[in-house]
């Protein structure tokens, strides 16, 4: 039986929000919408071997407003994915915990991500 | 000398000496990832342009295929990982989070089977 008078540990909601706390749950949501998005990759291969017809059918579902904001939160979370996670695998050799660099390697991991998926845009556009 | 009773090893208590399985195989498949996916970015943004033809060739070319099916199931398998925790997070009904599971597995496994037929039915024709 839970005793609900007993005193709880700080959680979330009392701390100020750090920049770190962002790009965890950011490198969770991108995963995660990445998960879904496998799905858009799968038919683009499928619709490239169902023929010319398939293929610009999908390739103009994929040119509407909606397709283009789905490409382009696919890209943005590739590219905070791919950056954020090479933070992660520098963390898992035991580097880089330091709160400054933590905080550091955060803001550069994110105008990477940004700065990759506009330059990406621009070179398909 | 272990110091376990025999009860216990009777009863298969204990680790299932796989603790770290999950993580390791989280992050081999991150690491093989971080190349295959900067590789594939970088292959189409070189790419004159994405019409039928042009992405055909691209994904008939052996290496291509090679590089794209590893790529479509080392995804599949690190997103299955991924969704793996965060449905063990987040869903704490235990039926509902079983079913979860089992269900994000077939589904898992369906989308890299559905992309590796793709790859080789373009590959083998060309």
């Amino acid at each position: 039986m839970s005793n609900t008078e007993r005193p709880l540990s700080p959680h979330l909601s009392i701390y100020r929000w750090p920049i770190t706390m962002t790009l965890s749950i950011l490198h969770r949501a991108t995963g995660v919408a990445m998960s879904i998005g496998l799905i858009v990759l799968a038919a683009w291969l499928a619709n490239a071997a169902a023929g010319p017809e398939a293929y610009d059918r999908f390739a103009a579902m994929m040119a509407t407003p909606i397709g283009r904001v789905v490409l382009i939160g696919w890209s943005f979370s590739f590219s905070y994915h791919l950056a954020n996670g090479i933070r992660h695998l520098v963390w898992d050799t035991g580097r880089g915990f330091e709160k400054r660099q933590a905080n550091a390697s955060a803001w550069f991991v994110l105008i990477v991500a940004i700065v990759v998926t506009g330059a990406f845009w621009m070179v398909l556009a | 000398m272990s110091l376990r009773a025999p009860l216990g090893r009777v009863l298969g208590l204990g680790t299932a000496k796989d603790g770290t399985d999950h993580w390791w195989g989280q992050r081999i498949s991150a690491v093989a990832l971080v190349l295959l996916g900067l590789w594939f970015a970088v292959s189409l943004v070189v790419l004159p342009s994405l019409e039928h033809h042009i992405a055909v060739e691209f994904i008939g070319t052996p290496l291509n295929s090679v590089l794209l099916s590893l790529l479509c199931v080392t995804t599949a398998y690190h997103s299955y990982l991924g969704v793996q925790v965060v449905v063990e997070d987040y869903v704490h009904a235990a039926g509902l989070r079983i079913t979860s599971l089992i269900l994000s597995r077939f589904a898992h496994v369906f989308v890299a089977v559905v992309s590796v037929y793709a790859i080789l039915k373009i590959g083998l024709a060309a």
